[in-house]
């Protein structure tokens, strides 16, 4: 087990672990990706995800489209072919992107946020998971995702996503997805760890020439307060199918609280405005 | 145009059914509003008009409470929703505002159709019409508390909007039912909050700018239409000829449909806008040129917190 640490301002601490481990998360390098999905098969194998179609989407390799409730690990795959005359990409820049996508594991959880059962939680590794024996199937952190992660399984109503295979986790293991993948890709470690590791391979990417390597999610001022599972990019989040600036739902909840009270107010004001009795009127 | 990867969505479009969650957003709201108009009028004295709103307000619930565990993913486990209390989840705190304002409803308008208890009904009808000012608006957060972009981006107007839908709705239903002699404070009611829907919408459309493409267009678009063509109708009837019973009852049909097919309306426009990745993207886009225009020009030389990088 890794050595317990009592951060105030990791997530775990503010969720009420007094000592916890240190926070995990994933660092997903995509520039040395080569799209095996050895980290899909892993994940499904592990976890017992249910199979989900098997259809051929004609787009590049990827065949399972999106994270969903039975995706939790996504290759996506994207062909930048040059063709002669084409302005962005001329024939000798052409490249061919991969990156396996998975929960981000946010410090501001929007569907932990809204989960109205309790259900989703934030384990003592920082994580935020799903327990399916209390989820109830109401669809509200589906939507409150700025990712388009987690989802509802039709074949048994749960709200389903990446665990970061907590059970794993809680005996010292490494995710199965980080274990299986063959060119570390995928690391997986403590979050402090993953960031310094990040910015190593990011000047290293710079001093080779390679300026469109970015890192995305690992800024904890960004509108999420950064993420448990981060990745290099070599392209714009979009591309990747990723929301270039995502801000969690919920910072904006105390001021629709305000204006629910104000409405509210007013609806009364306006109630008794209409029973009042007026001069004139019969009532 | 954006890029996106192959136009698939960045965000997932709900799984919140229709009709069940539209119709739970019009009928709650329909349900609060009346209480909170039984709740004057019987103050007020104005009996037939608080029978018939507290009678309303206790059918309406109760098709919201049934239309809301039945677009569960695990209906039989609804309960799970009583384990907590989080003020962070509008579905939460709508929960035990439902738990709480529903028997008190029952109680109101069983008191007042039996005759029986008139204390006890008092105290309910009260209690009914201070927790109905939340249960007609909280619905507002409810949709609003999500990535979905035009939804979360319009939570400055939606309190607005829902909270005249919701009058629109109940004066509209008094209008209906009670004898045109005693509607004078349903008509208002319904004129007051016909006025402040329009309004708002127009105020959230305005603010949305580019962003209000999901409720100009498609289902949506002709739902929202639609709903704005029946309620100035019932506007007009209101207020010119609502002494006459026919066009009483048309008015107030013409107002309850206009704020059901608001609610539809915006529920469509959500569903659309989360569907097509440009309404997630662009938006974000313009935030991050915004945050770094004076550093840099192009935008693709950006990090995900928007700060220039180190070439």
């Amino acid at each position: 087990m890794p050595e317990l640490t009592t951060a105030a301002s990791d997530p775990a601490a503010l969720a009420g672990y007094d000592a916890h481990p240190p926070r995990m998360g994933f660092f997903t390098d995509t520039s040395v990706c080569i799209g095996c999905k050895a980290c899909e098969v892993a994940c499904k194998e592990w976890n017992s995800v249910p199979e989900d179609g098997l259809e051929l989407t004609g787009m590049s390799f990827d065949n399972t489209v999106g994270l969903s409730a039975s995706t939790w690990r996504h290759v996506a795959f994207i062909e930048q072919i040059g063709r002669p005359g084409d302005a962005t990409t001329p024939p000798g820049d052409s490249r061919w992107l991969m990156s396996s996508d998975v929960c981000k594991h946010c410090t501001e959880a929007g569907c932990l946020d809204v989960c109205p059962t309790g259900a989703l939680f934030r384990t003592e590794f920082g994580t935020v998971v799903v327990q399916d024996d209390v989820c109830n199937g109401c669809g509200y952190c589906v939507s409150a995702c700025p990712f388009g992660v987690i989802a509802r399984r039709e074949t048994d109503g749960g709200a389903h996503k990446c665990t970061l295979c907590y059970d794993r986790l809680t005996d010292g293991q490494m995710p199965a997805c980080a274990k299986a993948c063959p060119t570390q890709s995928i690391q997986f470690g403590p979050l402090d760890e993953l960031r310094e590791r990040a910015n190593a391979r990011i000047d290293e990417l710079h001093d080779q020439g390679k300026d469109e390597a970015r890192l995305y999610l690992e800024n904890p001022a960004d509108g999420i307060g950064g993420a448990g599972a981060f990745f290099l990019l070599l392209d714009d989040p979009e591309v990747y199918g990723l929301p270039p600036d995502p801000v969690v739902t919920t910072r904006d909840l105390p001021r629709m609280w305000r204006h629910v009270a104000t409405a509210g107010a007013a609806l009364a004001a306006g109630a008794l405005l209409a029973t009042l009795r007026w001069k004139g009127t019969s009532q | 145009m954006s890029r996106s990867y192959y136009g698939r969505p960045v965000i997932k479009e709900t799984i919140w059914g229709s009709p069940e969650v539209p119709g739970y957003l019009f009928l709650g709201g329909l349900a609060g509003a009346s209480s909170m108009l039984a709740g004057f009028a019987h103050a007020a004295g104005d009996h037939e008009l608080a029978r018939v709103s507290k009678t309303a307000a206790t059918g309406a619930i109760a098709l919201s409470a049934v239309a809301l565990v039945k677009d569960l993913g695990r209906p039989e486990r609804f309960v799970n929703m009583l384990r907590v209390v989080k003020v962070t989840s509008p579905m939460s705190v709508g929960t035990w505002l439902i738990t709480s304002y529903a028997p008190l409803a029952a109680a109101a308008a069983a008191s007042a159709l039996t005759g029986k208890l008139p204390k006890a009904g008092a105290a309910a009808t009260a209690g009914a019409a201070a927790l109905g000012a939340g249960v007609s608006t909280y619905t507002a957060a409810l949709i609003c508390d999500t990535a979905v972009p035009a939804w979360h981006d319009g939570h400055r107007e939606m309190p607005y909007l829902f909270a005249g839908s919701a009058a629109t709705a109940a004066g509209g239903l008094g209008m209906i039912a009670v004898t045109p002699r005693h509607a004078g404070p349903a008509v208002r009611f319904a004129v007051l909050g016909a006025v402040t829907e329009l309004t708002a919408k127009s105020l959230l459309l305005k603010r949305l700018g580019e962003g209000a493409k999901p409720y100009q267009q498609g289902r949506a678009g002709k739902l929202l239409e639609a709903g704005e063509v029946l309620t100035a109708a019932g506007l007009a009837g209101a207020v010119l000829a609502s002494r006459d019973r026919t066009t009483a009852a048309l008015s107030g049909l013409a107002l309850l449909a206009s704020s059901a097919l608001t609610r539809f309306g915006i529920f469509e426009a959500g569903r659309a806008s989360a569907r097509d990745p440009a309404e997630t993207i662009d938006p974000q886009r313009r935030r991050l040129l915004k945050k770094s225009k004076p550093a840099i020009q192009n935008p693709a030389a950006m990090t995900s917190d928007g700060a220039a990088r180190l070439p």
